[in-house]
C-alpha cells in the first residue's frame, strides 16, 4: 500500500513536468504580449519593448521555462506581472474560497445525486424513476449562467430570503484565519457570520452542484440496476431481508465503484470549472484569478494556477483510488 | 459498517444544512447591521490594480486612488475645468516656460506628515526619475519636458519646463499625479500600492483581491465638512446582471457598468435611481486606410454615410449621449461646433460608391469588441446592426471576433479590414483624442487605422506646443475638418455611461474621466 501511495506520487512529477510544458507553450501562443496589455492601449513601442525585457520576455523559451522550473522547486510560483506580488501568496485566498465553494456543492451532489440515482434505481420505471432522470437531464444540460440569474431574481430579488454576491456580508466581514469561512466563523463561535456564510454560499454551490449531481444520479441508478439484478441480490430478497436495507446495504456497498470514480473525478472538475458560478456570485476564486489572469496574459499566475489545479485534481483521483480499497477489500495495490 | 455511517454522516450535515438556511431565512435581513446609513458599497466590475496612482493605467485603481489622494489641482464637478485642490492658485510665465503653483497650507497627509512644497517636490522627482514602463502616464503626459522643480518656500513650487506645454495644469489635475506622502513612498518602497498614504477624503483601510477595498473618513480633511460618509466600499462583481441584482437586494448602494437596456426598468423601480456620466469617450468604426478598397477616401464616405447612426443611438445606448460628428466629444476645448455628423444617406452611399468604382459592392472583415465598455455596450449587437446598414448598399461585411487582448494586439497591426472601438479620455484635452488616435505617430499604438495625412501631423503637433487657448482650439478646428473628409473612422456615438443607485443616495455627480470623488456623497435615510 506505502509502495503503491509512493508510487502514485512519483508519477506526479512528469504528469506535472508534461502539464507545465503544455501550459507554457499554450499561453505563449495565443496572440497578445503580456507588457502591451499591463502599459494599456496607450503604450509606445520603446516603453513595450523595455517592459518586456524587465518581464524576462525577450529570453529565449527554454530560458524561460527552466528559470520558471527552477523557482518551482524551491516553491516559488514567481510573481505576478501585473500586480508584482508573489503568486503563492496572492493564490491562497482564492483557493481557499474555491475549496470551500466546491465542498458544499459537491456534498451537495452527492447527498442528493446519489440518493435520487438509488431511489431511481429501486423503484425503476416509476414515476419517480421517470422524473428525477428527466431532471437529470434537464440538470446536465442547464447553462449555469443562466440558472444562476434565476436563483438570483427569485431567492435574492423576489424573495428576499438570500444574498446574490460575494462570501460574507461586507458591511460586517470575517476574520479569516484558514480562509475556509465555515471553519473561520465556527471556531471564533460567531454563530451570526456563520449563518451569513451559510446563506452566501446557498446559491452559488446549488448552482455548482447542480451538473455533477445530475451525472452523479445517473451513473448511481446505472449501477445499481445492474447490481441489483445479480443472484446474490435475489439470494438476500428471498432470505427476507428488509428491501431497505437490501438497496442501502448490499447493492450500494457493490455499485459504488463506479460511482465513486465519477464523484472523484467531478470534484477536480468543479476545482477548475467553478468560473461562471464565481463569475455569476461574484465568488472570488480561483477559477476568477486565472481568468482574470488570462485577461492580461499574466503569464506566471495562468502557470502557476493551473498548475495548482491539476496537483489538486491528481491528489483527489489518487485519495479516490485509495479509497476503493478501503470499500472493496478485494482491490489491493500490493503489486 | 463503515459506509453506512458515511452515509449517515452526510446524511445529518445536510439536515444541518437545510435547518440552518431555514433558520437563516427566517432572521431576516440580520446583516445590514444598522450601520448602513454611513456606509456607502460600491459595486464595479473589476477590482484595482494597485492604489498607487502613479504607476497605474486602469481606470478601477484610479476610482479608488481618487479618494484616497488629492491632485494639486482639481477637476471641476462634472467637467474637466480645472478647480482648486491641494494649490489654490496657479499662473504660467510670459514665454510659457515657467508654470507656479501656491500650495494650500496647514494640510497633513494621513500619516501625519505635512504637505508642503518639499513634498511635491519628492513626488515629482520620483516620477521624473522613473522610466516609462513605472511611471506610464508621467512620462506620456510629461516626457522630459519639466527641467526643473524649484521650492522658493514652504508653499510655493515652480516648474521650470525646456519648450512650453499647453496642457500642463490640465495634466496636473489627472489621477495619475496625485500626491503621496514623501514619508510613506520611502517607508513603503514598492509595496506602497498595497498601502497608499495621501492626503484625500477617506484613509485606505484594507484590500482584499479580487473582493474588496475599504477606506474610511479622513476626519482631518481640509475641505471642511466632508466627507459625509464614513466608509466607502468598492466591491467587485463582475457580472454587470449580478451587479444590478446586488443593488436590489441591498448588498450594494451604488454600481456602475449599467446595461443601457436595464435603464427603463431601474427608474420604474421606486427604490432605485440612475445617474449618468458626461461623456468624455467616442465609440467609433474604424475603417483601416492600408486595406483593400478601404484605401479610397470615397469608399471610406461611403460608409459614413450609409450607418444609420441615430438608430444605434437609440437602440443601444437608451437613447442619452449623442451622434458623434468628431472624433472627440463636444465638451472637450477645440471641439468643432461647425462639422455635422454625416447623415444617414444610403442613396447618396451608392451613388459615391458608383463614383469610386465599386457599383457592385465589395467584401470586407468587420470587428465585434468581444467586451462590453461604456462606448460599446454590445459589440455584437451593434456590429450587426452596422452589417446590416453596410449591406444596404451593397457592401458585406463578415463580423469577425477574438478574445479582447488578441482583438486589441490584431487590431493594432493593421491586420483588421473595419472594426468596432472607442476611446475614454483621460483629461479632457484635444490632444489626449486626436494625437493618440489619429496622429501618423500613434501608428502602431492607438491609431489602429493606419491613418496618415501629413497636414494633420503638423497641426496637431504644432497645438501641443501652442498655450493661446484661441489659437490652439483653431488648429484643432482645422484638424477636425480634414479628419472628416479623409473619413479613417465613422464616428458612432459619444455615450453616457450609465450608473445606478439606491433613491437614498445624494450628491453624487459621476465625473466624465470615470474618477469619481465620492466626498460629496451622503446617504438620506
Amino acid at each position: 500500500m506505502i509502495t503503491y501511495i509512493i508510487r502514485r506520487l512519483l508519477m506526479l512529477v512528469p504528469v506535472l513536468v508534461g502539464l507545465s510544458l503544455i501550459v507554457f507553450f499554450m499561453i505563449r501562443a495565443i496572440p497578445g504580449n503580456p507588457a502591451q496589455v499591463i502599459l494599456g492601449q496607450l503604450a509606445t513601442k520603446e516603453a513595450i519593448d523595455s517592459l518586456t525585457k524587465e518581464l524576462g520576455l525577450n529570453e529565449p523559451w527554454y530560458t524561460q521555462y527552466f528559470h520558471y522550473i527552477g523557482n518551482l522547486l524551491t516553491g516559488d510560483l514567481g510573481e505576478s506581472l501585473r500586480t508584482k506580488n508573489p503568486i503563492s501568496e496572492e493564490l491562497w485566498p482564492y483557493l481557499t474560497a474555491t475549496l470551500e465553494l466546491s465542498l458544499v456543492a459537491i456534498i451537495i451532489a452527492i447527498v442528493v445525486g446519489v440518493n435520487a440515482g438509488i431511489i431511481s434505481a429501486w423503484f425503476q420505471n416509476s414515476w419517480f424513476d421517470y422524473s428525477a432522470m428527466l431532471l437529470a437531464l434537464i440538470g446536465v444540460s442547464m447553462p449555469i449562467f443562466w440558472l444562476g440569474l434565476m436563483e438570483q431574481w427569485l431567492f435574492a430579488i423576489q424573495w428576499d430570503i438570500l444574498p446574490t454576491a460575494g462570501r460574507e456580508d461586507i458591511r460586517n466581514p470575517i476574520d479569516s484565519i484558514t480562509g475556509l469561512y465555515i471553519i473561520d466563523t465556527l471556531v471564533q463561535g460567531k454563530w451570526d457570520q456563520f449563518a451569513v456564510v451559510i446563506k452566501h454560499l446557498a446559491l452559488p454551490s446549488v448552482a455548482l452542484a447542480t451538473i455533477p449531481m445530475a451525472i452523479i444520479a445517473r451513473i448511481t441508478r446505472s449501477s445499481m440496476l445492474e447490481v441489483m439484478r445479480s443472484d446474490f441480490i435475489r439470494t438476500a430478497r428471498a432470505k427476507g431481508l428488509r428491501m431497505f436495507w437490501v438497496v442501502y446495504r448490499h447493492s450500494l456497498k457493490n455499485a459504488v465503484i463506479p460511482i465513486l470514480t465519477v464523484i472523484g473525478l467531478q470534484f477536480g472538475v468543479l476545482l477548475g470549472g467553478a468560473i461562471l458560478t464565481e463569475t455569476i456570485f461574484s465568488w472570488p476564486g480561483i477559477g476568477r484569478y486565472i481568468y482574470e489572469a488570462i485577461g492580461y496574459r499574466d503569464y506566471p499566475v495562468i502557470q502557476s494556477g493551473i498548475l495548482i489545479i491539476a496537483l489538486l485534481f491528481v491528489c483527489i483521483n489518487l485519495i479516490v483510488d485509495l479509497l476503493y480499497t478501503v470499500i472493496d477489500p478485494r482491490i489491493k495495490y500490493n503489486k | 459498517m463503515k459506509r453506512k455511517k458515511w452515509s449517515f454522516g452526510l446524511f445529518i450535515l445536510s439536515l444541518a444544512i437545510m435547518m440552518t438556511l431555514a433558520g437563516c431565512s427566517s432572521s431576516e435581513k440580520a446583516d445590514g447591521n444598522g450601520e448602513k446609513g454611513s456606509t456607502l458599497v460600491f459595486a464595479r466590475g473589476g477590482d484595482s490594480v494597485s492604489l498607487d496612482p502613479a504607476i497605474v493605467t486602469d481606470g478601477e485603481s484610479f476610482k479608488v486612488t481618487q479618494n484616497i489622494f488629492d491632485t494639486l489641482i482639481l477637476f471641476g464637478k462634472q467637467n474637466t475645468e480645472l478647480e482648486p485642490g491641494l494649490a489654490t492658485e496657479w499662473s504660467t510665465s510670459e514665454d510659457g516656460l515657467t508654470y507656479t503653483l501656491k500650495l494650500r497650507e496647514g494640510v497633513k497627509f494621513h500619516d501625519g506628515t505635512d504637505f508642503n512644497s518639499e513634498a511635491v517636490k519628492v513626488n515629482f522627482e520620483r516620477w521624473k526619475s522613473g522610466n516609462e514602463e513605472k511611471f506610464y502616464y508621467y512620462n506620456s503626459q510629461f516626457g522630459d519636458v519639466i527641467e526643473q522643480i524649484n521650492t522658493p518656500d514652504e508653499y510655493t513650487v515652480e516648474f521650470k519646463l525646456k519648450r512650453p506645454l499647453a496642457p500642463f495644469f490640465k495634466n496636473l489635475a489627472m489621477s495619475p499625479f496625485a500626491i503621496a506622502s514623501p514619508k510613506a513612498l520611502k517607508e513603503q518602497g514598492d509595496k506602497f500600492g498595497d498601502h497608499p498614504v495621501g492626503t484625500g477624503a477617506f484613509k485606505f483601510d484594507e484590500w482584499k483581491r479580487n473582493d474588496r477595498i475599504t477606506v474610511t473618513k479622513n476626519e482631518d480633511y481640509w475641505n471642511e465638512g466632508r466627507p459625509k460618509l464614513n466608509e466607502v466600499i468598492f466591491t467587485v462583481i463582475p457580472e454587470n446582471s449580478a451587479r444590478l441584482n446586488a443593488l436590489k437586494t441591498g448588498e450594494a448602494d451604488l454600481i456602475d457598468g449599467v446595461n443601457f437596456s436595464e435603464v427603463e426598468s431601474i427608474e420604474n423601480d421606486p427604490n432605485l435611481k440612475t445617474f449618468f456620466r458626461p461623456s468624455l469617450n467616442v465609440a467609433y468604426v474604424g475603417l483601416t486606410t492600408t486595406r483593400g478598397p478601404l484605401k479610397d477616401k470615397k469608399v471610406r464616405q461611403a460608409l459614413n454615410y450609409a450607418v444609420d447612426k441615430e438608430a444605434l443611438l437609440k437602440t443601444f445606448y437608451a437613447g442619452e449621449g449623442q451622434v458623434a460628428a468628431n472624433p472627440m466629444p463636444p465638451v472637450v476645448e477645440g471641439y468643432n461646433k461647425d462639422l455635422n455628423p454625416y447623415p444617414y444617406d444610403p442613396k447618396k452611399a451608392k451613388e459615391i460608391l458608383k463614383e469610386a468604382g465599386y457599383e457592385d459592392g465589395f467584401e470586407i472583415e468587420l470587428w465585434a469588441m468581444p467586451v462590453p465598455r461604456p462606448y460599446m455596450p454590445d459589440g455584437q449587437k451593434i456590429a450587426e446592426a452596422v452589417q446590416s446598414n453596410f449591406a444596404d448598399i451593397g457592401v458585406k461585411a463578415n463580423i469577425k471576433t477574438y478574445e479582447w487582448a488578441t482583438y486589441l494586439e490584431k487590431a493594432r497591426l493593421g491586420e483588421a479590414d473595419s472594426f468596432l472601438l472607442g476611446w475614454t479620455g483621460d483629461n479632457g484635452d484635444a490632444d489626449n483624442f486626436l494625437y493618440v488616435l489619429l496622429d501618423e505617430d500613434a501608428i502602431g499604438s492607438n491609431n489602429y487605422t493606419y491613418y496618415k495625412n501629413p497636414e494633420v501631423h503638423k497641426l496637431l503637433l504644432e497645438a501641443q506646443s501652442t498655450i493661446d487657448k484661441e489659437k490652439r482650439n483653431e488648429l484643432y478646428n482645422k484638424a477636425q475638418e480634414i479628419i472628416k473628409d479623409d473619413a479613417p473612422w465613422i464616428p458612432l456615438v459619444h455615450s453616457k455611461p450609465a450608473l445606478a443607485g439606491n433613491k437614498t443616495i445624494e450628491g453624487f455627480a459621476p465625473h466624465p474621466t470615470g474618477s469619481d470623488r465620492l466626498d460629496t456623497v451622503e446617504i438620506k435615510q
